[in-house]
Order: structure tokens, then sequence, then C-alpha cells
């Protein structure tokens, strides 16, 4: 009865949330295009991409959740993911600028022209097309987390090892992505996008319609891991977190519910990224920087590992920290972050939702145990009857 | 030529296994039969938990073959399918999902399609609910089916890791070490429970504990240096020269 209770609550916890951030969705866009701009009320503009950036972050802190928290892995590669999205989505948008770069060549890319290329390398054809782009958004992070999982599972690599070849991940992307013969842009990046679906990107109305869709994102990433994690599958990740051997000896294989898992999280993580780049206006391999993952990992650990909502509370806090203090005291940011990482290790495990939920929980366990308790003694006392009575009864 | 019954259910012969020069099992040879009930005992370090991995999967032997109902080869298999098989496993320290309610716990282990796609779109049906309530009867945890398993005592923890296995229908029930810091109350019934069980299938109990033996009243099998000393009636094992040299101690 307690956990079928927690259960309900916490599937009522996530509705009311999903609820919350689709709310927030359409408000803070009426805010900004409905209500005059000397109004208090009145959300400006880059307000508005600012916190629409921090729901793409909450998205990946989320992906970071469903295999940290449920599955045992602790990703510290999974902004690559979040980076090839971007990455899908960026190509799109360099293509879109068409003959109106520095150069005016209609065929290709500035940089391409600036490195004298005749032609465009073959894996940006295709990028003119939305549909193309939005599919390779969640191909490309999905087939690489596919083969790195499935080499990885299959050879049972877990624990810190796997962190560590994760890393290893992210760092060879961010050193290919460099390197100007890899046909991305290299050092720059990609960026000075102009339209997005024949809309200026910069317009008051793309800025706010990214916000919302951002938000719709996230709430559908919400509803699709709450669903996950309370399946019978669900059920198979915790118990393969906990005890992997147990599930491999019942029969379950782990690799493939691991490699499953990897897989969506990391289309998860590319559908952030692809949000991300129009809303920030541009795309570098400083994005694969380890550092990077490492910072989702703490968004997620402050928030509450395992709880889906607190890594989107946990995003968005520290973020918004992050926008502040870079602001004021710019050299302090990383030693501020350390000690919050430290801090939230040493006092708060569960991270703030999950403290959260544990007060709730204890108090209604307390009412429940007392009962519980009662109960055991009534049997206690039954059989302590029973052992006296019947030899008696024998005689 | 197709036999119905199985001659065995389990045959080992001449199986060794080293690890790093140690010979952990060393020509190790025997049979189950359907339906029996076989305890092993043996000291430390006579192989006894090697033989179990090398059952279940988990080591593959350096030499000797392990077949399952007479012809599957069970060397050429991993664990999950030597699980999907029929084999359940219990290990020496109880292992369960603590942060599962035990409801959970046997709802895993409840024969069902193990794949990814039939556990995600799995709801469960009523003759499922009801499997679980009467496996949750047998192992006497009906009254705190939805606590964590976290908060069960050590014995308690047993008794949920035999259930998982009753909930998994095995034909061959290996259980390691089942009444290890058990109070004697405890081992009693566990005694009975596992005779229970023994009925409707093949059980092969590992144990130190000589009383509890007694108790369950089979066919023994003694192991020393990874090969099999003695095998027969307890009294008979108990009054073998070697076996008192080598494990009942002089």
């Amino acid at each position: 009865m307690i956990t079928a209770f927690l259960f309900k609550s916490l599937d009522r916890s996530i509705l009311i949330f999903v609820a919350i951030i689709l709310a927030i969705g359409c408000i803070v866009p009426m805010l900004n295009l409905l209500v005059p701009a000397d109004s208090m009320f009145h959300i400006p503009t880059y307000v508005v991409s600012l916190f629409g950036k921090y729901l793409t972050y909450a998205l990946l802190a989320l992906s970071l959740d469903l295999v940290w928290g449920f599955c045992g892995i602790l990703s510290l590669g999974h902004a690559a993911f979040f980076a090839l999205g971007g990455y899908a989505m960026g190509m799109y948008l360099v293509r879109q600028i068409g003959s109106r770069g520095v150069y005016g060549n209609p065929l290709l890319p500035d940089f391409m022209v600036f490195l004298s290329w005749k032609e465009m390398p073959w894996f940006w054809y295709g990028f003119d097309h939305f549909w193309f782009a939005a599919l390779m958004v969640l191909a490309v992070p999905g087939v690489l987390a596919f083969v790195f999982g499935w080499l990885a599972f299959r050879s049972r690599v877990t624990g810190v090892y796997l962190s560590i070849i994760t890393q290893a991940m992210t760092y060879a992307l961010l050193l290919a992505f460099f390197r100007n013969e890899m046909g991305f842009g290299g050092n720059n990046g990609l960026t000075d996008f102009k339209d997005l679906l024949g809309f200026n990107i910069q317009s008051q109305g793309m800025r706010t319609s990214l916000f919302a869709v951002s938000a719709i994102a996230l709430a559908m990433a919400l509803l699709i891991c709450s669903a996950i994690v309370r399946s019978k599958f669900g059920k198979v990740l915790v118990g393969l977190r906990d005890a992997e051997s147990r599930t491999r000896f019942l029969g379950y294989r782990p690799e493939n519910y691991k490699l499953m898992t990897f897989t969506v999280s990391a289309m998860m993580a590319g559908v952030a990224g692809a949000l991300y780049v129009p809303q920030v206006g541009i795309i570098n391999p400083g994005e694969f920087a380890p550092a990077n993952s490492i910072e989702v990992v703490i968004w997620t650990a402050v928030g509450g590992r395992g709880t889906l909502i607190g890594p989107v509370i946990g995003a968005t806090l520290v973020n918004f920290g992050k926008s502040i203090f870079t602001a004021q005291f710019p050299e302090i940011w990383l030693f501020a972050l350390g000690a919050l990482f430290i801090a939230t290790t040493l006092f708060l495990p569960k991270g703030i939702v999950g403290t959260i939920q544990q007060t709730l929980r204890s108090g209604k366990d307390r009412k429940n145990a007392e009962t519980m308790e009662r109960l055991h003694a009534a049997e206690d006392v039954k059989k302590g009857v029973e052992v006296t009575l019947k030899p008696l009864a024998a005689e | 030529m197709s036999e119905a019954k199985p001659r065995s259910l389990l045959y080992l012969d001449n199986v060794s296994v080293s690890f790093d020069g140690f010979k952990a099992l060393n020509a190790l040879s025997f049979v189950i039969a359907p339906g029996e009930l076989r305890a092993i005992i043996g000291p430390n370090g006579a192989g006894k938990t090697t033989m179990m991995d090398i059952i279940t999967g988990k080591t593959r032997p350096d030499e000797g073959e392990v077949f399952f109902e007479d012809s599957i080869d069970l060397t050429t298999k991993d664990e999950a399918d030597i699980a999907r098989l029929g084999i359940g496993r219990k290990f020496q320290k109880p292992t369960v999902f603590e942060s599962h309610t035990i409801w959970d716990n046997l709802e895993l282990a409840l024969n069902r399609k193990r794949g990814t796609f039939a556990t995600l779109f799995y709801s469960r049906p009523k003759e499922d609910g009801a499997r679980i309530d009467e496996i949750l009867e047998t192992v006497r945890l009906t009254a705190r089916r939805n606590e964590l398993a976290a908060n069960l005592s050590h014995g308690q923890k047993q008794w949920l890791e035999i259930g998982m296995l009753l909930a998994q229908e095995p034909k061959l029930l290996l259980v390691d070490e089942p009444v290890a810091g058990m109070t004697d109350a405890e081992t009693a019934e566990t005694a009975i429970l596992l005779k229970e069980i023994a009925k409707t299938r093949a059980v092969v109990v590992v144990e130190h504990d000589m009383g509890f033996i007694r108790d369950l009243d089979v066919r023994v099998t003694c192991l020393a240096e990874g090969s099999v000393l003695a095998e027969g009636s307890l009294d008979f094992v108990s009054n073998d020269p070697r076996v008192i040299e080598n494990y009942l101690g002089r």
C-alpha cells in the first residue's frame, strides 16, 4: 500500500510538474508579445531566450537522469550527444544562409569558401531540408550511443571504467571537431544564422516560439521518461542498478536494457542540443568539452538523481546562478560550482527534490510502521499462544 | 531415439577449471536426476561455489562437459540463457532488489517474457497477481508485500530470494548456504520450505550446517579440492574416513 500510494503520488507530481512547464511555455511568450514593453509584467526578449536555453539544459539533465538515476550508468559524456544534435541543427541553419554569407557564395558555406574548398563534402547533403536535419538530430546521437553502448555493455564495462570511456568519447569528438578538415567549421564552429523554417531567427516571434517549443519538448520528454521508469521495464532498470547479477540470473539481459535506455537518452540529449543552438546562435567544438558533461552531472545531483523532476529544477537553478555569478564575479564561478557539488554530496545526497520526497515519505512511513508493528505484535502473540497451547492440546 | 523423460537433469563430466594456477575444480563429475534433492558439503575452497558458477554460466570450464536434460550444452550459453532454460540460483549472500517492494521483486522474477519491449509494454494480467499472492503465502511474506525489500531481516531476505526463484519456475534450483546467519527456528522452517519445493523440482543445496542437512534427510555429495570425495546418505558419507579427515575434522 505504501508504494502503491507513493507511485500514485509520484505520478501525480509528474503530471502537475508537466502542467506547470506547459503553462510557463504559454505564459512567458504571452508576457513578451502581448504586454507592452513599459509594463512591469513585460518579459524582455533576451530573458525569454535565456530561459529558453535553461529549458534545453533541463532536457539534457533529464536525459542524463534516465541513465544515471535509473540505470546506474554515470555518463560523463552526455554533452557530446547534446552537441551532435546541435551540430545537426546548425548545419541546417548554415544551409539556410544561402548567398547572404560574408563571401556571398550561393553554393558553399563561408568557412568552406575560406578554406578554398571547391565543393560540399558528402555529409552536408540533405541538410538544406528541415525534415532531414530533424531526423539527423535524433539519428546521429542515437546511432553513436547505440554503437558505443553495444560495445561497452556487451563487454560488461561498468562503474568508473564506463564513466572514463564516456569522457574519452566526448574528448575525442572535441579534438576531431576542432580540425578544419572535419568539415564542420573547425574552431569557430557554425554561426551567423539567418533563418529557421523561413522566419528570421533573431525576430521576437521566433525567439518566443523556440521558448514554447523547448517547453513542450521538455514536457513530452518528462512524460516519456515517467512512463518508462514506471513500467516493468523501469523496474528491471532499477533492479540491474542495484543487483545486476540477480537480474542476469533471473534471465534478463542487462546489456539490452542498458543499450535501449542509453540510446533513448542520447536522442533526448540530441533534441535538447538542436533546440539550444538556434537560441544561442552558435555551435562550436567547445560544447564537447568534458567539463560540460560534468556540469550536467552536477545539475542532476543538485536537483536529485532518480527523481526526473529534480534534474529539471537543478539545471534551471544552477544555470540561473551561473548567469548571475559569471556577470558579477566571473573568476570564482568554477569554485562556487565545485563547492556546490561538494555541499550537495555531503548535506543533500539525494538532491533537492529527493530530500523533499524523503521527508514527505518518512512522515507517512512512520504512521504505517506503527500500524505494521501492532500487526506484527498481534501475530507474535498468536504464535506464542499456539506454541504453548499445542502441546497441551496434544495431551 | 528420443526419450520422453530425460535420464539426467544435470550431468557434469570431468569438469576442471583453474584460476591463476589454482585448480578450483579438478575433474569433477556428478549427476542430478530429475526431481532430486541433493546436498553438497565440503570444506572452504572445495569448489562448491565455483561449481555453481559453472552450471549457471558465470564461469567457463577449462575442460569437461556440462549438460542439462541430457542434450543441452551449458558451457556454450550465458547466464540469461541458462536462467531461461530453467536453472535458478540463490546466492550465499541474499541478493534481492532492495529498492523495490517485495511484491515488485516477485513480479520481476515471475516467469514471463524477458525482452525489453515485452517488459516496456507489460500490463499485469490477473493470473500473474494471483501467482504472486500464492508465492507470498509460501514464503510467509504476505503481510509485508508492500514494504521495501531493504527493510526485511536477513532471514526474510533469504526467503524472499527463494520466493523469487519459485516465481521463476525453474526445473533445477541451486541454493548456496541458505541458512547461514539464520536462527535455529528459521533454519528448521527453511528445511521444511526446501523439502516442499523439492516435491516439484530438483534442488541442489550447498551447506555447512550438518544439523540442517540431517533435517533435509537427503543424498549427500562431499567435495574436497575440486572433486567428489564421497557420495551417499549422510551417515554413509560422514563415516567415510577421507571425509572425516578432510572435512569433519579429526
